[in-house]
């Protein structure tokens, strides 16, 4: 059999692009719905606050304005006020969940209140000025870490506590690793609250169809089967009514892994109205109740040895969780057990407090609370290298996990209960490879002649570690049409990431026919019973792994059936640009259209022998191990002692993510990560002020990274194949944002290594840097 | 004496096409656009002028269509992202942003693309460092912008290329 | 969000608008825009009324009259930007332009628009104050002129009445081969500036300071000039350790202070821009530095 031409692994242009780049993309704002009526909210001005007498008769009275949903008008339509639970029974209770709108009390600046739908968005916004609520405020809990002090305010009377949850993360023998340690070194580390901002805010269009009694749902989600079930569930409709359609999502980052208050108010609104409702967030409501992360204390130290081997981690942290938990304690968990990183850490002890507080939810956004773990980690390297007057490259070289250790098994667990084991990686091979190109000898010159004029150069790099393709399954339905057309369905969501191209090569591939024969649908309900959605750098490795066995049964199945036709042994048969034949034999062959025809059957004739009817195949690729996926960024910086303005110079980022689909869409997604990255190191910082009041509410204020503050990125590439699916990929969505922060602080430390300056918070901004500069000035 | 609830009539030129409306007082262009003549493409990301995704041409020059009332559009020519192809071709920067993976999510792309035709009108010749000057005035959340500025090189260098 | 209800009013001269100005109650000019949009989008303002005097070609204008250039408050920053006559008699201002905003701003936005905006950070009103600029103020059937230093009276708060509309800016050029130095501090590219300085420099025949003017902008809530440093300059050969001499002294400024850019910060960060401005202004005008 001879190999198909290599498809997995090409450069291949998205199919996305055409309509997207002549402006018909169809985002959820887009879709016609003649009639739609429009929602807006009243949001709460207060952190904290009692809710007493809604006065909504101004607001009815305006003319364009439809219906006012008060909670209590809210919870009348609904099987129950609060969202369900997400996440596994028992492990945080059911208060953790927001409610959809709250009756009794509020417990964050912008948390949604009463709903208006009007003729006009507009007009929606003229009445929510007009509706009037009786608040009595209420202490405030907004430094988390007043959590841990029993004295402080509670963030929420109706669920008196102050931490989520208290847990550990522990193995080995840390007590011990500290006696016997050569040298300890300690950091204490902040970092400050961000949020995902992707270009698109979220939103929702629901139209209770009339004429087929379906709600049908277009939002811009990353979780179509999770929004429909939900929406099933509040609303007490059958599986069957309701069907919700991922149209194309403006960028996503982990702010739209998630049902809403907003989702579900308007979808019960449609409901009962038996009108079209749409919300469309705007930028202002992303800043006040779209999902935030990011904001956690550590204060940890290693022990090392005296050639700077790690011998243990100890230490503890507190999660700032805001006022609601619907994810559980996913982000926190994710950080400490992602602290060990690529090295052998023979004892960790790191105790969690999850605190809750009086500001917007948390959830995972992109990197997922791993960023803060690599953070931590990779801050302790350098200090141990410092401490011990050991080069910064030496010393990780001297802890990393060999590559012929692989698969390596950590002690730890993650959050199902399975070991955290890497699959595969060369972390010493990555490093070594990435140093080489930034040529060291040659900076270090470039560095001394700066220095001479005056100029500080410096520079920096970490490693870090990324879990990926979290199961446990992803749908992937392969169906080949009577035309020849071949159709993907997957419960996968595409935002943006070139999710239907890669699996279009992927089902190219596997079945044997072109790129442009392959249409693939994501994220509509109708087409797929099951699936879980776009988080955690997952969908190549759960999607892409089923997509990839359905198109090879498929395949085998058509070959089989193909075989009887053609009077020859499936075994001489191969199928290239849809044609099933013996290769080398011209003339003879059966293209993939006659298969299907065969298999749809025709009642009364002969039906193929053996053959299940149906050109189509399902799978659900079941995994509970994810596929680790490594990184290793290199950055200089030129740093302005006079002002504390820092200039990224060059950025070199090699990574691993396995098997590649699609280079390109690889490194546009390294790009991308490393920018959000740069966000976190730099430049965003979601500022609350003493009384839980967002001041940073605009793009004015909360600041992106935009091109001129963006080095150019050269990015390489390394691929251990995984292990864990059989395709052998790792996802690449998220592992550009994890080292980021630590490369620029290190490369400031280097730059300014005659100063003493220590970086222990992000983001590192020209002011905090002046300030350090001027202490150690002082000094 | 007008109210708000009125409508004021306009006349505007858009992508070669005459359109006469009746529009809101306080309606943007970039609802206008979208709500009236359901040109989607322009798209509205923060309503503050800084994110650029609405970014359109009102006579030749770019403006942000959300800084702008609908009312104010009158007697102008304005083009957006639909108008950027000519019978049927891609204009040369969609054509390399399509070659050089210049978008991901595309929310941001439309406006994006405006700017860099104005520049490449321009500019015959634009630097890497004149490419990103302009792209300053845009947020791209997916890309890096790195293969927008590969694709403005790559499109300006077609576009010096005699034509056949 | 969506704007306020509000009434459109379109101007089609001069006239018009001074009338509708005078006749509309809460009403408030649209300019350029780029300042008051996003105000109205976010509803932070919310006037009754607007009165869009974009059709004004009158006040689109950027020629010499006599001693003076004179500026249009209808100019567009682009124009500014692009402008020969302001490039050869004002090159600090062809300086300055390029960082208010970004290019899709200064496209539609006016150097009205700014002045009378009045944000502390912004570098027209710097401009303005640094040359001693003249406000051309016009209301029905009058118009006063009124300096720069009257003009700017305080925290986003002109001498404007609620019937008077800018119509001209008069900024009178120095001499020929004049130095000139322009620096700001920002967060990223086209941000508001933290602070910025602007300085203007001629030297005598013997190369020594015959005359200096030195704005501070970011700094308080309107541009400031330093006079006691411009005076203790002149006649002084421009040598590093006077200039960096004449830009320490910033005690004596009241400085804005937020979490963003506390006072010690806009303080030192103007300590170091005046120095730099002085410097390229001293290059420029022929010192041997």
């Amino acid at each position: 059999m001879t190999h198909p031409p290599q498809i997995i692994g090409r450069r291949a242009r998205r199919q996305e692009d055409a309509a997207l780049l002549q402006g018909a993309g169809r985002f959820v704002d887009d879709i016609p719905m003649p009639g739609a009526l429009h929602a807006a909210f009243v949001r709460s001005p207060l952190a904290h606050a009692r809710l007493g007498a809604i006065d909504i008769d101004a607001a009815l009275a305006l003319p364009g304005v439809v219906a006012c949903y008060t909670p209590s008008a809210m919870a009348s339509l609904l099987t129950q006020p609060r969202l369900p639970i997400a996440f596994p029974q028992g492990q945080l209770g059911p208060e953790a969940m927001p409610f959809v709108l709250p009756a009794a009390e509020t417990c964050y600046v912008g948390e949604a209140l009463v709903m208006i739908v009007a003729h006009s968005r507009s007009i929606a916004e003229d009445a929510v000025a007009l509706v009037e609520i009786d608040y009595e405020e209420l202490p405030a809990l907004i430094d988390c870490r007043e959590a841990l002090d029993p004295q402080s305010p509670l963030a929420c009377l109706a669920d008196p506590i102050q931490l989520f949850k208290r847990f550990k993360v522990a193995y080995g023998d840390a007590a011990q690793a500290f006696k016997d340690a050569h040298t300890v070194v300690t950091v204490d580390l902040r970092q400050h609250r961000g949020a995902a901002h992707p270009i698109e805010g979220r939103g929702i269009l629901v139209n209770p169809d009339q004429a087929t009694g379906t709600l049908t749902v277009w939002a811009s989600t990353q979780m179509s089967h999770e929004l429909a079930h939900t929406l099933c569930k509040m609303l007490g409709l059958p599986e069957t009514r309701v069907r919700v359609i991922a149209p194309d999502v403006g960028g996503a980052f982990g702010s739209k892994y998630l049902v809403y208050p907003e989702d579900v108010a308007v979808a019960a609104a449609a409901h009962v109205l038996k009108r079209p409702v749409k919300w469309i967030e705007d930028r202002r409501e992303h800043f006040l109740s779209a999902i935030q992360e990011r904001e956690q204390y550590w204060s940890v130290e290693a022990a090392v040895d005296s050639q700077g081997k790690l011998l243990g981690v100890r230490g503890q942290m507190v999660h700032d969780q805001g006022a609601f938990a619907p994810h559980s304690i996913n982000v926190p968990y994710n950080s400490a057990t992602s602290l060990p990183g690529p090295y052998i850490l023979p004892a960790y002890e790191l105790d969690v407090a999850v605190a809750r507080t009086n500001k917007v939810p948390v959830i995972p956004i992109r990197g997922a609370g791993y960023p803060q773990g690599c953070f931590a980690m990779e801050r302790l390297m350098d200090r141990v290298a410092h401490a011990l007057k050991i080069d910064r490259g030496e010393v990780r070289l001297r802890n990393y996990i060999p590559r012929d250790r692989m698969p390596y098994p950590t002690p730890m667990v993650n959050r199902a209960g399975a070991p955290i084991t890497y699959d595969s990686g060369d972390y010493a091979y990555c490093h070594e490879t990435a140093l080489a190109e930034a040529d060291l000898p040659g900076f270090r010159q470039r560095q001394a002649q700066a220095r001479s004029r005056g100029q500080y150069l410096g520079i920096g790099f970490a490693a870090a570690v990324k879990g990926t393709g979290r199961g446990p399954f992803e749908s992937g339905t392969v169906r080949v049409s009577h035309d020849g057309r071949v159709s993907v369905f997957t419960g996968a969501l595409a935002m943006g990431q070139g999710l239907a191209t890669a699996l279009g090569q992927i089902c190219a591939q596997g079945l044997g026919v072109e790129i442009e024969d392959v249409d693939v649908i994501c994220g509509d309900t109708s087409f797929v019973s099951l699936g879980m959605g776009g988080f955690a750098s997952r969908q190549t490795v759960t999607a892409g792994s089923s997509v990839h066995l359905a198109a090879l049964a498929v395949r085998d199945k058509a070959i089989k059936v193909a075989a009887a036709m053609l009077d020859e042994q499936p075994a001489n048969l191969t199928i290239e640009k849809g044609l099933i034949h013996v290769p080398g034999k011209d003339g003879a062959g059966v293209p993939l259209a006659d298969v299907a025809m065969r298999l749809r059957g025709l009642p009364g004739y002969a039906f193929p022998e053996g053959a299940d009817a149906g050109l189509e195949a399902t799978f659900h690729f079941r995994v509970d191990q994810l596929a680790y996926s490594n990184a290793f960024h290199v950055c200089e910086v030129d740093v302005d002692i006079e002002t504390g303005f820092i200039r990224l110079t060059r950025y070199i980022a090699m990574h691993d993510s396995g098997k590649l689909i699609n280079p390109m869409m690889v490194e546009g997604q390294i790009h991308g990560g490393i920018v959000h990255g740069i966000g976190n190191a730099m430049f965003e910082h979601m500022r609350y002020d003493e009384y839980g009041q967002p001041t940073t509410t605009t793009l004015a204020d909360y600041l992106l990274p935009t091109a001129t503050d963006i080095p150019n990125i050269e990015v390489l590439l390394h691929e251990s194949p995984s292990p864990v699916n059989p395709l052998g990929v790792k996802g690449a969505g998220e592992s550009g944002v994890l080292p980021v922060a630590s490369s620029i602080a290190s490369a400031i430390e280097d730059a300014l290594a005659a100063y003493g300056v220590r970086i222990d918070e992000v983001p590192i901004t020209p002011l905090c840097l002046l300030e350090l500069i001027n202490k150690a000035n002082v000094r | 004496m007008s109210t708000s609830l009125s409508r004021i009539a306009v006349r505007v030129e858009i992508n070669g096409r005459q359109y006469d409306q009746e529009v809101e007082h306080r309606q943007t262009l970039a609802d206008f656009l979208r709500e009236n003549l359901s040109l989607t493409g322009t798209h509205v990301g923060c309503e503050q002028g800084v994110c650029g995704s609405c970014t359109v041409l009102v006579d030749g020059i770019s403006a942000r269509a959300c800084l702008m009332l609908a009312a104010q559009a009158d007697s102008t020519k304005i083009t957006t992202v639909e108008g950027l192809a000519c019978d049927g071709a891609l204009h040369p920067i969609q054509q390399a942003f399509w070659d050089k993976h210049s978008l991901q999510c595309g929310f941001c792309t439309p406006g994006i693309l405006i700017s860099l035709v104005e520049l490449l009108q321009a500019e015959a010749e634009p630097t890497e460092a004149q490419i990103r000057e302009v792209l300053s005035g845009h947020l791209c959340r997916c890309t890096g912008y790195q293969n927008i500025v590969a694709a403005a090189l790559a499109a300006a260098a077609r576009m010096r290329e005699p034509a056949r | 969000m969506k704007l306020a209800p509000v009434i459109y009013h379109r101007a089609n001269t001069l006239k018009e608008a001074l009338h509708l100005l005078s006749d509309t109650p809460d009403a408030m000019v649209l300019a350029g825009g780029q300042s008051l949009m996003p105000m109205l989008n976010l509803r932070l303002a919310a006037p009754s009324h607007l009165i869009d005097i974009n059709r004004l070609k009158e006040l689109d204008h950027i020629r010499e009259e006599g001693d003076f250039i004179s500026m249009g408050a209808m100019t567009r920053q682009r124009t500014i930007e692009f402008s020969d006559l302001v490039a050869e008699k004002l090159p600090l201002l062809a300086l300055a332009i390029r960082h208010v905003g970004h290019r899709q701003t200064r496209n539609r936005g006016t150097l009205g628009g700014s002045l009378c905006n009045l944000d502390p950070a912004a570098e027209l009103a710097l401009v303005a104050c640094l040359y001693d600029g003249v406000m051309v103020v016009d209301k029905v059937e009058q118009n006063r002129c009124v300096p720069m230093s009257e003009f700017a009276m305080g925290f986003m708060s002109t001498a404007l009445a609620t019937d008077e509309l800018l119509s001209a800016v008069r900024l009178a050029p120095w001499p020929a081969g004049h130095g000139y130095g322009f620096h700001e501090f920002a967060r990223r590219q086209g941000d508001w500036a933290v602070v910025s300085v602007g300085v203007l420099m001629t030297l005598d025949a013997s190369g020594k300071i015959e005359r200096v003017a030195i704005a501070l902008g970011g700094i308080a809530s309107t541009p400031l000039r330093r006079p006691v440093a411009e005076a203790h300059l002149l006649g002084r050969a421009p040598k590093l350790d006077l200039l960096e001499a004449a830009a320490a002294p910033v005690d004596d400024i009241d400085a804005l202070d937020d979490a963003n850019a506390p006072a010690w910060y806009r303080l030192q960060l103007v300590r170091v821009l005046t120095r730099r401005a002085l410097v390229d202004a001293a290059r420029r005008a022929g010192a041997p530095l």
